[in-house]
This record gives C-alpha cells, sequence and structure tokens, in this order.
C-alpha cells in the first residue's frame, strides 16, 4: 500500500524516471540487436571466428556490471551514453549467441536444396537461414531485453537516468518505499516486454517453425 | 548438337576418401538416365557433380556444352531442376511459393503470375489447387513429394536432377509417381538424371541405366541389354532383386 502511494504522490517524478528508462533500454537494444545480429551472422559464416568471438563476449559478460561502468567512465564520462554502451555490450551474449546456434543448425539438406536449385548467398540468408533461425533469434532477443531493462536499474549509479534513480536516491535517503516502488516498475516493465515478445516468438514459431 | 551433361574423367574425393575414380560420362538431350548401386557407390556425388554442388578434384562437367569451372555456377542451377528424398521442402514457405521458389529468384513475381504458375504445377503433378496455401508441414509424404517435384520443374529446366525423390514414399504412391513422371519427360521433353536403388523402378523409368560400384560405372545399358549380358554377379544380384 505504501508502495501505491509513493507511486501516486510522485507520479511525475516516476513518469520522467520511466521514460528515461525506456529511452535509455530502447537505445541499448536497438544498439545491441543490430550489432548481435550482424556479428551473429558473420561468426555463422566464419567459425574460426565463432570460438573467438564467443570467447571474448563470454568474458565481457563475467565482469561484474558495476566495474564495467566504473571502467568505462574515464573514456565516455558519467551520464546516458556510458550506461547506453555498458547495456550494450551485456546485451551482446545472447542475441550473439542465439543468432550463431539458429544460423548453425539450420538443417543442412535444405540449404543445399536452396542452393542446388540456384539461390544466390544473399536469398539463402535472407531467404531461407534467417527465417528458419528466427525463433531461436527472437528467443535470444527477448532474454537480451529483459536483461537490458533490468540492468538499466544499476545504470544510475554512474549519474544515467531511468528508474534506479529512484532506487538510488531510495538507498542514500534509508527510504525503502521509494526502492521498493522503482524496482516494482522496473520488474513490470521488465515483465511486459518479456510478454509481448513471447506473442512475437510464438507467431514467429507458427509461421517459421517446424511444428 | 550439344550433349545435354558430359562429364570427362572426373574424380571426387571427400577426404582421404576418394568416391569417384575418373568417370566418363556423357547424356544426350531427352535420355532418361537411371543411375542404380549399393549405398556409398557414389552415385550422389556424381549427381551432385552436374549442378555443381560437387566440384570434381579431376576432370570437366559440362552441361549444354559449357564447363561448369568457366559458368556462373548460380545461373546454370536455376536452369537445371533438383528434387531429393525427402523432398526437403522450405517449411517457413506455402505449397505455392515453394513451387515458385526458383522462378522467384530471377526475378519477384507478381502475386496472380505466382499464382497461376502454382496451379498450373500443382494440375501437371495431380494435386488439388486448394493445398497451394498450406504448409509442408500439412502435407503428406506423397504431396509432399510431388510438390518437390513441382518445385524442381516450375522454372522448366531443360534438365532435371532426381535424387531417390521416392524413397520415402509407399508403393501405390510411388507407382503413381513413376507414371506422372514418364508423362511429364515425354510432354517436355526434358533429360532426366534419376538415381535409385530399386532395380524395379530403374527398369521401368529409364532409357539407360547405370550401374554404379566403388565410385565407377561398373556397367550401363538398357533393360535388355544389361539382363541379355550382366558383366558379373555383382550385376547378376542387382538385377535379380
Amino acid at each position: 500500500m505504501q508502495i501505491l502511494q509513493i507511486l501516486w504522490d510522485r507520479r511525475d517524478f516516476f513518469l520522467t524516471c520511466l521514460l528515461e528508462h525506456i529511452r535509455i533500454s530502447f537505445t541499448a537494444v536497438a544498439c545491441a540487436g543490430v550489432l548481435g545480429i550482424l556479428t551473429g551472422i558473420f561468426i555463422s559464416r566464419h567459425k574460426r571466428a565463432a570460438g573467438i568471438v564467443l570467447g571474448i563476449i563470454n568474458i565481457i559478460y563475467t565482469i561484474p556490471s558495476i566495474s564495467l561502468l566504473g571502467f568505462l567512465i574515464p573514456f565516455t564520462g558519467i551520464g546516458n551514453k556510458t550506461a547506453v554502451i555498458a547495456l550494450t555490450v551485456y546485451g551482446l551474449l545472447p542475441i550473439v549467441r542465439n543468432t550463431y546456434t539458429g544460423l548453425v543448425n539450420v538443417d543442412a539438406s535444405i540449404l543445399e536444396v536452396a542452393e542446388g536449385l540456384g539461390a544466390d548467398k544473399r536469398q539463402m540468408l535472407l531467404g531461407i537461414r534467417l527465417p528458419l533461425a528466427l525463433p531461436v533469434i527472437i528467443s535470444g532477443f527477448r532474454n537480451m531485453v529483459v536483461m537490458i531493462i533490468a540492468m538499466g536499474g544499476i545504470a544510475s549509479f554512474i549519474g544515467a537516468g531511468g528508474l534506479g534513480a529512484a532506487i538510488y536516491r531510495g538507498i542514500t535517503t534509508y527510504n525503502m518505499t521509494l526502492t521498493a516502488a522503482g524496482s516494482l516498475l522496473i520488474a513490470m516493465f521488465a515483465l511486459l516486454s518479456d510478454w509481448l515478445l513471447s506473442k512475437a516468438e510464438k507467431a514467429a514459431g507458427r509461421r517459421y517453425g517446424i511444428e | 548438337m550439344n550433349k545435354a551433361i558430359e562429364i570427362r574423367n572426373c574424380s571426387a574425393a571427400y577426404g582421404e576418401n576418394k568416391v569417384l575414380d575418373s568417370i566418363t560420362l556423357s547424356i544426350e538431350k531427352g535420355e532418361f538416365i537411371v543411375i542404380i548401386g549399393p549405398s556409398g557407390c557414389g552415385k550422389t556425388t556424381l549427381l551432385k557433380m552436374i549442378n555443381g554442388l560437387v566440384v570434381p578434384s579431376k576432370g570437366e562437367v559440362a552441361v549444354n556444352g559449357v564447363l561448369l569451372s568457366d559458368s556462373d555456377l548460380v545461373a546454370v542451377r536455376r536452369h537445371i531442376g533438383y528434387a531429393v528424398q525427402g523432398a526437403k521442402l522450405f517449411p517457413h514457405l506455402t505449397v505455392e511459393e515453394n513451387i515458385c521458389y526458383v522462378p522467384g529468384l530471377e526475378k519477384k513475381m507478381p502475386a496472380d503470375e505466382r499464382r497461376k504458375l502454382a496451379c498450373r504445377m500443382l494440375e501437371m503433378v495431380q494435386l488439388p489447387e486448394d493445398i497451394a496455401g498450406r504448409f509442408p508441414r500439412q502435407l503428406s509424404g506423397g504431396q509432399k513429394q510431388r510438390v518437390g517435384i513441382a518445385r524442381a520443374i516450375a522454372a522448366k529446366p531443360d534438365i532435371l536432377l532426381m535424387d531417390e525423390p521416392f524413397g520415402a514414399v509407399d508403393e501405390i504412391t510411388r507407382k503413381g509417381l513413376q507414371e506422372e513422371l514418364l508423362a511429364l519427360q515425354q510432354k517436355t521433353g526434358m533429360t532426366i538424371v534419376f538415381i535409385t536403388h530399386d532395380i524395379g523402378e530403374a527398369f521401368k523409368l529409364g532409357s539407360r541405366i547405370l550401374i554404379m560400384k566403388d565410385g565407377c560405372i561398373w556397367q550401363e545399358g538398357s533393360k535388355g541389354q544389361l539382363l541379355e549380358a550382366p558383366r558379373d554377379e555383382f550385376v547378376k544380384k542387382l538385377l535379380d532383386r
């Protein structure tokens, strides 16, 4: 009840935070999505690069998020830009891995038929491989989105906006309700995005899946 | 006049493993060649050499008088139909989209033209028009196989390569498909190269039958020639089945 009360009383503040959070997350989602899918496509064609690239991304993933933000400050300063970069880097792992896995697991005999029928490299990728890998790619995308939204809460520790600002302020002023309210909004935002994407995943599965 | 397909002294290997050993074969336009032999004898590799999916380690392949090594493989393949066992339809495309796949690679087809082509092809392989909007997973094995053939011939290829296309369908359906394929060849005058492991099918379809063994063409001839003078016990046993 206290949480609902505070959400209502300071709705302007929370709304600003939420919009800022959406903006930062979506920017990072767009960056990581494009970069991740392109990287995934690239390493599915160059198997030798795949191990190295996935290895590097895995290592980055093990750096605690708070210290990654710290590392970035000397280069990109504090604020939203650094937050977006950090979130993008974190978001890469699920999307690169799933794009790669999805693409290399497309039934080789189907690809061979497409090639035998006269599809060129581009037509194979856009017309056959990507659509068949789509359900796996979307599930990686879902992972990425939820992670970026959740992690977005930490971004305020380096001066970026978003709902993390509410959490951070709550912690520094011993206002547990404020912290809880911010966390609740982040969780709800993440769950809602995940639910919407699960719909997309199902639709893609129906259209492109084998079963 | 150019031969439809000419294979000169071709060898192929997967790593250390030699699959084809100096094969020479020339196929006239309009011939119906059936290749038969035990698994691992190199028949699929030989077939894939004709559309460039396998590049010979030695020797050369010419299609319609032009060396594959001198041509744009993608363009050549669009004039060579290709149908395989299990059809291998594209699961994310409808029957209509599968059938129109090859013509659609050249240029984007308007919807009504695509629709018309699909209907014509479906009629040719004796399927009802109303399955055009279905997905492959909604078809039976025989229907899939027919759609696979329709896809292979939709761009009016002059050569059709078929790798055990009727392997996965039941006996009755197979008989029907064989009849239709013969009628189709008569109508279009296509050159067909057809792989099977069923000697009955080979006798029924082939104007010339190639028996392969250990990467070589062991014996070739018409049904009569083979029955009259089998080269050895191996051929005799194969013909007996």
